[in-house]
């Protein structure tokens, strides 16, 4: 066992939220087709509040924590609230389009111990980029950060994520991320926006370039370990939980609304009326969550894909239970092994509720 | 003439944590993760700068675990090295002054 399965092992045990969610704003500079937040910016919270989380954060032991937007750094006061939280001692990772990222910036975030910077690139062409972002120049502008990030020895990490304009491009863009010398994941799933609106799930790549995207050594490893269907279902992954939302991660938000997970809208409690211990242990919402094993999901729980499904339970929620199946995750337990879930064998199932997929 | 003292300080080139009575530690310039025993924590936890190991192997260590002082030595110096080695653990014969948090 790794140190890092260790840690997870020992905070799930303990009940201690070791990896946190910020996001700081969810106001932003750019206007991406798929994003899955609006641009509200009203009623932030303020600096004192934010540091006042993070510090609660911190008491509770949480080690990892993700500063994002929204820009965060459309706040003047981000970096600010990333050195309060390394003064804290905690492992920051700075979630941005860092296109607000000069020579000064990144000498700052080196200074600072800034464990990485997240950037999302959707293509290696500008006019695909921009056209996602709906802001011209602005993956000239990324780019550029990179380059400063790196040239300061700041640990940087391209997120590309792919949807129907980009879908041809994950190589192309991996290459670059090799070329300039930073990290690379890929993600080909586009979820439904915070509010319930799922039209952003209609961005989806297809059936087939998905099947595609899970058949790449470059992006899976071993295909065929990450394809091959796994049968054996032991009580250890029965008695397990789907995945560490509201265990040992919690999301809060820029208004200070504590949920299980950036894509798990269930709220927990405000941290304008209770701390941050008093929500972790106490809400009503985080006890259900982690009463439910995989044992206890009526569908999942007997289905073929229960060893490695990557199914989220905020996804479920959103879709009406969390308990239940998530379609998205059964679409992509489907496309890398060929072989249908429970859910989409079961008599109540019908292929027009899968409106995430678009047939090839 | 007496042995030199050893002192210790933590570097502030790092993320760490407590986990109940474990230390989580990750250096910010390599990303080295270690995880200290309760042991381990005492001794990082008196790492300021100004206390002699040795006193923090007397009034701490062999104060909550009942070792003889020769042993929780020899130990404590393994750890130590072990950390110095990653620059988590600054160590040197004099106190060390505070080092300057992030602005």
């Amino acid at each position: 066992m790794s140190l890092l399965e260790e840690m997870n092992q020992k905070a799930t045990a303990q009940g201690i939220p070791l990896s946190a969610h910020i996001d700081i704003t969810w106001r932003c500079n750019e206007r991406c087709v798929h994003c899955y937040l609006d641009h509200d910016g009203k009623d932030e919270m303020s600096t004192a509040e934010i540091k006042d989380a993070i510090r609660q954060l911190a008491d509770c032991g949480t080690f990892f924590l993700s500063i994002s937007g929204g820009e965060p750094l459309l706040r003047r006061d981000c970096f600010e609230i990333l050195e309060y939280a390394r003064e804290l001692r905690f492992n920051v990772k700075l979630k941005t389009n860092a296109v607000m990222i000069g020579a000064k910036e990144a000498a700052r975030l080196k200074k600072m111990g800034i464990e990485q910077v997240q950037i999302s690139i959707y293509s290696h062409r500008p006019e695909i980029h921009d056209a996602i972002t709906k802001v011209p120049g602005s993956l000239r502008r990324s780019l550029e950060a990179i380059r400063h990030l790196t040239a300061q020895g700041v640990k940087v990490s391209i997120t590309n994520v792919l949807m129907k304009q980009n879908a041809a491009n994950g190589k192309a863009v991996q290459q670059l991320a090799r070329d300039m010398g930073v990290e690379f994941g890929i993600d080909p799933i586009i979820t439904p926006m915070l509010n319930g609106d799922w039209s952003t799930t209609n961005l989806w790549i297809s059936r087939k370039e998905l099947e595609e995207v899970f058949r790449t050594e470059d992006f899976v490893g071993n295909v065929g370990e990450f394809c091959a269907p796994v049968s054996n279902v032991d009580d250890n992954v029965l008695d397990g939980y789907s995945c560490s939302a509201g265990h040992t991660l919690a999301y809060i938000s820029p208004t200070g609304d504590v949920f299980p997970c950036v894509q798990f809208p269930m709220p927990c409690g405000s941290l304008r009326q209770k701390t941050f211990r008093d929500i972790w242990y106490r809400s009503e919402q985080l006890t259900e969550l982690r009463s439910v094993h995989v044992r206890d999901l009526p569908t999942c729980s007997h289905c073929s894909h229960t060893a490695y499904c990557s199914r989220c339970p905020g996804l479920a929620y959103m879709e009406g239970s969390m308990r239940g199946p998530s379609s998205i995750d059964c679409a992509k337990s489907e496309a890398r092994t060929g072989i249908p879930s429970a859910w989409q064998l079961s008599p109540g199932y019908s292929s027009s509720k899968l409106v995430q997929i678009r047939l090839a | 003439m007496p042995p030199a003292e050893t002192y210790l300080a933590r570097s502030t080139d790092i993320a760490a944590r407590k986990l109940g009575d474990e230390t989580v530690i990750m250096s910010t310039v390599d990303s080295t993760i270690f995880m200290l025993n309760p042991t381990g924590s005492i001794i990082w936890e008196a790492a300021d700068g100004n206390t002699p190991l040795s006193r923090i192997i007397e009034e701490r260590v062999c104060a909550e675990f009942d070792v003889p002082v020769e042993q929780a030595s020899a130990d404590a110096q393994d750890f130590v090295d072990q950390l110095a080695k990653h620059a988590i653990l600054l160590v040197s014969d004099e106190p060390i002054p505070p080092v300057k948090e992030v602005p």
